[in-house]
């Protein structure tokens, strides 16, 4: 059996959840299904409000779904189940903690702050190149250094999926190219299942096993596109012909180009 | 800061107030102002160090009364902010209330407590504590929901306990905002007082200042106002000196609110 399974998650916000101005209920998601395996990168690829973070935070049990069903690693999921990474877009970290502390945050809440945790977090710091500034504040650090921080946050406590809300979205190019080799790394390392959400088509073929795309809101998936080239990839990965099919493939799902076939005719 | 920079944050203050009280003193002279309506500098001066012994007596009472209100303002206004954020029901019954009720002054209420409450130290607790109390929990309600949102989240993904979200999420990022709310409410407290030694007491700055007043011994009165401004300036260096203990705990100046 798969690793995850998400079988026609439907998520339907009723008029009450929405506020006063609301006259009708916001179908955010209206019929998602894909499969991924152990240790895949799976991209969740869809124009932006189309309904993947929505699907995103229905797994990681921080929103409840009208229908449908998802299946991590053989648990049916209905809220949260503790062992997933979560990063956001933004780093979100605490800015009255020191770097290294708050990389323990996930540990302190799981009551597992014990000096193991201690010194994996000094070695996911040092995987991510931020060794000196365990006791650096979160301010003294650029945009880039504190989505490392908040990815170490993610890894501290072992999770067997790491949750990944545009991560990137809000770093310079050069920064999110660098981040995305980085992630690539990590996942080697530490063989953990990725589903990372995105609206970069460019990124989403480079980092991912599986792109799932989905269409405008109610979000459905509209196609999903095997990324076939090999790891490990780096930045040339992204001049070669196999690389730009799989973008032109995603670029069609997404209706930006036509299909090639239609085009020829 | 470096010695210079020290200097330099003093020296202006100090020139400024020697300035105020250049005017003061010149005024008092070329007026030709009687005693009674304003003396002179040097006359408060004098009745300041000639009645110190009183003026300490009658200041311990007035500080009393401001910390015991500002305490019990604050024991008492935490755990409601955090009931009030935290609770959907209660913050639609009580946060609007208690935003307009912020408004309202409550000075106008220290009759009414002290017909409650008499004119021993309780009413002037009482009136120092309802000033002191409405800043605290509406500014402590609005950090704790001023929470980023992704911190709960990051939390409640990980399986937290609603105690667990509170004490190392939410607490640590209203602080700020609780520093905030117990500056003004320090300074409220000690208003609260003195509003209610002015009311009906037999001591206390207030009270001293009254009397002083009453009986035409203004350099007195200025000598006790000039007591109740050093009061008010100490009790505000307090609550600075905690948030400077806090520091660590606390984001960088330039981000504060």
């Amino acid at each position: 059996m798969a690793f995850g399974t998400i079988s026609n998650v439907r998520k339907v916000f009723p008029v009450a959840e929405l506020g006063l101005r609301a006259k009708e209920p916001v179908v955010a998601l209206d019929d998602a299904s894909f499969i991924f395996e152990r240790g895949e990168l799976v991209a969740l690829l869809g124009p932006s409000g189309c309904g993947k973070t929505t699907l995103l935070r229905i797994v990681a049990g921080l929103l409840s779904k009208t229908s449908g069903s998802v299946r991590i690693d053989g648990r049916e999921v209905d809220g949260p189940m503790g062992d997933y990474g979560f990063v956001f877009q933004s780093p979100s970290l605490m800015p009255w903690r020191s770097v290294i502390d708050n990389v323990l945050f996930p540990m302190e809440i799981l009551k597992r702050n014990d000096k193991a945790a201690r010194a994996r977090a000094v070695e996911l710091l040092e995987l991510v190149g931020l060794s000196g500034f365990h006791k650096a504040r979160p301010h003294q650090l650029s945009g880039g250094m504190q989505q490392r921080v908040a990815l170490c946050r993610a890894l501290i406590h072992k999770p067997n999926l790491l949750l990944m809300d545009e991560p990137f979205g809000a770093l310079d190019e050069l920064t999110r190219m660098e981040m995305n080799d980085l992630l690539l790394r990590i996942r080697k390392e530490t063989g953990a299942s990725v589903l990372f959400v995105t609206h970069s088509i460019g990124e989403a073929v480079y980092l991912a096993d599986k792109v799932i795309v989905f269409s405008r809101r109610p979000a459905r998936v509209s196609k999903e596109i095997a990324v076939a080239l090999p790891y490990p990839r780096s930045q040339t990965t992204r001049f070669t012909p196999a690389f730009m099919a799989a973008e032109r493939a995603a670029s069609e799902a997404l209706g930006i180009v036509p299909h090639a076939e239609a085009a020829a005719s | 800061m470096n010695a210079r920079a020290v200097f330099t944050q003093l020296a202006y203050p100090v020139a400024g107030l020697a300035l105020i009280v250049g005017l003061w003193a010149l005024a008092c002279r070329l007026g030709n102002l009687p005693t009674v309506v304003l003396p002179s500098p040097d006359k408060v001066f004098y009745a300041f160090i000639d009645k110190l012994p009183l003026l300490l007596v009658e200041g311990w009472v007035t500080l009393k009364e401001t910390l015991y209100g500002f305490l019990l303002a604050l024991a008492l206004g935490l755990p409601m902010a955090v009931a009030v954020a935290n609770s959907r029901t209660l913050n639609l019954m009580f946060y609007p209330l208690l935003v307009a009720l912020q408004s309202v002054p409550k000075v106008a209420l220290a009759p009414i407590v002290l017909v409650w409450l008499g004119t021993g130290l309780e009413s002037k607790l009482a009136i120092a504590w309802l000033v002191a109390f409405f800043p605290i929990i509406v500014d402590t309600a609005a950090g704790l929901r001023a929470t980023p949102k992704e911190l709960v989240e990051l939390a409640r993904s990980l399986n937290a306990s609603r105690t667990q979200v509170l004490i190392k999420v939410q607490l640590p990022a209203a602080l700020p905002f609780v520093i905030t709310g117990a500056k003004v409410a320090m300074t409220l407290a000690v208003i609260g007082a003195v509003i209610g030694e002015f009311m009906g007491s037999s001591e206390g700055l207030g009270f001293l200042l009254l009397t002083a007043t009453s009986q035409l011994d203004t350099p007195l009165a200025f000598a006790a106002l000039l007591a109740l401004s050093l009061l008010g300036l100490a009790v505000y260096l307090l609550v600075e000196g905690v948030e400077r203990l806090m520091a660590p705990l606390l984001p960088p100046s330039a981000e504060r609110h």
